[in-house]
């Protein structure tokens, strides 16, 4: 399930409903993401999540799609914020259920590092020094890379 | 006709969130797209002209440069994705 939102998420929750949906789950792997007060130095005081509707939504359908291909996991939950956020903010959940951890540790980083690189979420930091465009990291096109070195 | 998208620091640069244009005749991908719209000088010249790293999408999927574009199709451009 993909579901992106301005409100915030109860990932305890998401994560229950997720493990009891059937009896066969053996491991729930999550990843929650949380806007930092800090960024290369600077003081973070908020940012703005800006994505584009509908691209947003099926770059994250597909990325799951190729996570369920690869991996022998029974579903997969992505929340992904948008709008105004502060630190301590949570801003994505990812939640893999399966049977075993190994699997559903592996999709989980799977699907982080795709959104990372695929699915058109942009930050504006707002800091000391006004506002910025955050840039995108070489260290995540690395992540992604490695996936398909072991294909 | 195309639909024409802009997201974040690009949307910014142009003062454009999106606009509709008669295909042009010279244009058949992204490249050319890209070529044609530096043309209008400025702002687009300096975004369009490969300076600084974008990303295009037609009809909601990430495409490379050399990708074809149709009449009714939906074109975006955007600087590499930051969310997560």
């Amino acid at each position: 399930m993909i579901k992106v939102q301005h409100e915030d998420f109860d990932a305890g929750a998401e994560m229950a409903r997720m493990r009891m949906a059937r009896p066969d789950v053996g491991a729930v792997a999550a990843f929650i993401g949380q806007v930092r007060d800090l960024n290369e130095g600077s003081k973070v005081s908020g940012m703005t999540l800006e994505h584009y509707p509908g691209m947003t939504e099926k770059a994250l359908e597909g990325i799951v799609e190729r996570a369920k291909g690869r991996w022998d996991i029974f579903d997969a939950l992505v929340i992904h914020r948008i709008g105004a956020l502060k630190p301590l903010d949570q801003i994505v959940l990812v939640v893999v259920t399966g049977a075993h951890r190994g699997e559903a540790f592996a999709a989980c980083e799977y699907i982080m590092d795709y959104l990372k690189t695929e699915a058109p979420f942009w930050k504006k930091e707002q800091n000391d020094a006004g506002e910025r465009w955050v840039e995108a990291r070489a260290s995540d096109d690395d992540a992604k890379q490695r996936w398909s070195e072991s294909d | 006709m195309i639909k024409l998208l802009y997201f974040a620091r690009l949307r910014e640069a142009l003062g454009t969130a999106q606009e509709e244009i008669a295909m042009p005749n010279d244009v058949a991908d992204i490249q050319q797209l890209m070529a044609w719209l530096a043309q209008r000088g400025g702002a687009w010249q300096e975004e369009f002209t490969g300076c600084r790293p974008l990303r295009a999408a037609i009809n909601q999927e990430l495409v490379d440069n050399a990708a074809a574009i149709r009449d009714g199709v939906e074109v975006a451009f955007f600087p590499p994705v930051t969310g997560g």
